[in-house]
């Protein structure tokens, strides 16, 4: 996979027009491998210029700042400013909502300034300007719910490029009773990813993923490798694997194009 | 003799006034105990967010039930009100319905309006009685609902229920006194609610429906006085504080975590290679405190917040944590932060200035287990009616906890020895970082 960064191209003298930032689970998670090669061939479908930092990316410090060490978040964010003001980057694009919304809202006043997209928004774009078109008839009449993960919604606002996506499909796009604005989060927000839950008395991911599968949908579509993890690990709870898939939208794409 | 009645009104108003102002100095003062924050930004987003909000009720009608019941007691509060005018000016003067001769016309319809909205503030109040304690609706039933707080929902739907119920009773036997003729009563109002209560008092002596008349009309003013010198004791200060509460409200996207200035200078020292590591730092370097443990750590707005909680409790009804049985309720920490700053200003109302209690926000009122059993998901910021951030107080707190005692779950720590050691939240080796691009 052709996969060039930005160390590689600035020796060519040559500047892409975006920087895919991975992310640590994106770079390092076996699933969220998967959503990061589909995003990829998109990309090169699509004939976009792009570069990744590759080793010299690290964590943006969202997960630091949550559970509330201040001083990690802001040493991950400074080196990372660092490198990227180096490479003069101006656009991000990423599949992470988290990394999303630390770039694009914490890292302004630590003096990082760019404009930073979702892959979704960025994707939408893509076929607004007729980079590329979806043909595929792969999920025609497939009935697909969105999961609004909430770093990408509530916090940020975005609720429609990955519905418009999904109805670009042709899939049938069928919602959860809590959705948009009031979508429930799948658990994994706030640093919880990487900790045992408190006691209750159900996890946040079952709660969730039932209100899922209350739609009977055939794939429960997801923004963020996180909500892919939690609802995917929902579905097995419900012993539903064979029947729903969990499935990023760059996934979906990918695969209804034959990429 | 004759300004007997008067002098006294004058007494009791100018008695609710000195109260309520010296209750408002105590909530400015508490408020202001609170850290400084710049909110100046923007007036014009500010003042329309309040327009609409506030003034606009926008928020409160995602749940449509609640929300137009809530809509009708607003609406009806605040044009009620507009009869307060007339009702101190009688009282000062000794004149009776003042504004009769003056406005003709309007005034009979200003009147009967005043009376229908009244009738649908009796319906709506009853309801939401209803819904609390016959249907149960299960928010205000959470284990932070005991007590006080239960009692204080009651008592303001009791109030509201006896105040319009005494509006409607003053203006029955008003009329009831003009159609006899009585010289005082001239003929003045349309009374299409209270005109179906007048079968009651028609039997009654013209001496006794004077009295009766009067008593209504002076319980009525002296329970609005009453009431509006309870607020500073009860959730229903939302009738005032929602106001700057919504000016005041956060602009920035919600994923946007405020970032600390102190910690952003030291990061900044370590990182400039020009930096003299032994050197003896400047004198006025006060060693800052990282986070909230107590009140007088949060910012003012975090505490104008609390004195604005209303215990809806929306907040806790959509938190992921709250939903599957775990400790945490946003609406508690809201209502812990309102308990505690109020203790600290007791305090310092005794003491002249605070004095060490043993006590904090952490541990004796907010847990450890609450504040890590949140997402930062937002579901609580965003649906809250009046603008309130629960999540920034848990934020700074999980600061204090991190920065200050180092006590964060261990995987948490685990966690974040990798993203120091290997930059990613698990362990990998950061070389590895490209190795998905060569897999199929």
């Amino acid at each position: 996979m052709q996969v060039p960064t930005l160390a590689e191209l600035t020796a060519e003298g040559k500047k892409p027009e975006v920087l895919f930032w991975v992310g640590c689970a994106g770079s390092f998670d076996e699933r969220a491998k998967k959503i990061t090669k589909s995003f990829v061939k998109i990309l090169h479908k699509a004939g976009v210029s792009f570069a990744v930092l590759g080793t010299e990316e690290s964590c943006t410090g969202d997960p630091a700042k949550r559970s509330g060490n201040e001083f990690l978040f802001q040493m991950q964010a400074m080196a990372n400013i660092e490198v990227m003001n180096a490479y003069e980057v101006m656009r991000i694009v990423t599949t992470c909502p988290h990394c999303f919304n630390t770039l694009k809202n914490e890292y302004p006043s630590l003096g990082g300034q760019y404009e930073v997209m979702h892959h979704t928004t960025f994707i939408n774009t893509l076929l607004k300007e007729e980079r590329f078109t979806i043909s595929g008839s792969e999920y025609k009449g497939k009935r697909i719910t969105y999961h609004d993960p909430c770093y990408l919604g509530r916090a940020n606002q975005v609720y429609e490029a990955p519905r418009e996506l999904i109805q670009k499909l042709d899939a049938e796009l069928v919602e959860m009773k809590n959705c948009r604005s009031k979508g429930l989060c799948c658990g994994a927000g706030g640093a919880q990813m990487f900790k045992e839950p408190e006691k209750g008395n159900k996890d946040i991911n079952i709660e969730r993923t039932e209100q899922a599968l209350e739609t009977q949908p055939q794939i429960i579509a997801a923004g963020c490798p996180f909500c892919n993890t939690m609802m995917t690990d929902g579905v097995k709870n419900k012993e539903q694997e064979n029947q729903v898939l969990v499935q990023d939208i760059a996934e979906l794409i990918s695969k209804a194009e034959d990429l | 003799m004759a300004y007997f009645p008067n002098i006294i009104f004058g007494l009791v108003l100018l008695t609710a006034i000195f109260l309520f102002r010296r209750n408002i100095l105590f909530i400015k003062r508490n408020i202001l105990i609170g850290q400084a924050l710049d909110r100046s930004d923007r007036p014009s987003e500010r003042w329309f967010n309040m327009i609409r909000i506030a003034l606009g009720q926008s928020k409160m009608v995602t749940r449509p039930i609640a929300g137009i019941l809530h809509i009708i007691v607003y609406i009806g509060f605040i044009i009620i009100n507009i009869e307060l005018v007339e009702i101190v000016l009688d009282g000062l003067l000794g004149t009776h319905r003042l504004f009769a001769p003056l406005m003709g016309e309007v005034y009979n319809w200003l009147i009967a309006s005043f009376e229908i909205l009244a009738a649908l503030v009796l319906v709506s109040v009853v309801l939401f009685w209803l819904r609390r304690n016959a249907l149960k609706i299960k928010r205000f039933w959470k284990p932070e609902m005991k007590g006080w707080s239960k009692n204080d929902a009651d008592y303001i739907l009791y109030f509201e229920i006896v105040l319009m119920t005494l509006f409607l009773s003053m203006n029955a036997t008003d009329q009831v006194l003009q159609d006899l003729g009585n010289p005082h009563y001239t003929k003045a109002g349309l009374f299409p609610v209270s005109q179906l209560m007048t079968p009651l008092f028609s039997s009654l002596s013209a001496a006794t429906l004077v009295i009766m008349e009067r008593t209504f009309w002076w319980l009525h003013i002296t329970g609005i006085l009453i009431f509006l010198n309870y607020l500073y004791y009860s959730k229903h200060l939302h009738i005032l504080l929602a106001f700057p509460n919504t000016y005041f409200q956060n602009l920035n996207p919600k994923g946007a975590f405020k970032n600390n200035e102190t910690v952003t200078k030291e990061v900044k020292l370590m990182m400039d290679p020009n930096m003299d590591p032994y050197a003896t730092p400047a004198e006025d370097t006060v060693p800052a405190k990282f986070g909230a443990s107590d009140v007088t750590d949060l910012n003012w707005v975090q505490l104008m917040n609390a004195y604005t909680c209303t215990e809806c409790g929306r907040c806790t009804d959509e938190c992921p944590a709250n939903q599957t049985g775990r400790l945490l309720s946003p609406r508690k920490i809201m209502m812990d932060t309102r308990d505690r700053l109020e203790e600290v200003g007791r305090n310092i109302n005794q003491n002249g200035s605070f004095q060490d209690d043993g006590k904090q926000l952490l541990d004796d009122y907010i847990t450890k287990e609450e504040l890590w059993a949140c997402t930062s998901c937002n579901a609580c910021v965003e649906t809250c009616p009046i603008g309130i951030d629960p999540l920034s107080i848990i934020m700074d707190m999980r600061q204090y906890l991190v920065m200050e005692q180092s006590a964060a779950p261990s995987d948490l720590n685990n966690m974040m020895s990798n993203i120091e050691n290997n930059g990613a939240p698990w362990p990998f080796n950061n070389q590895d970082r490209m190795l998905w691009a060569n897999e199929n």
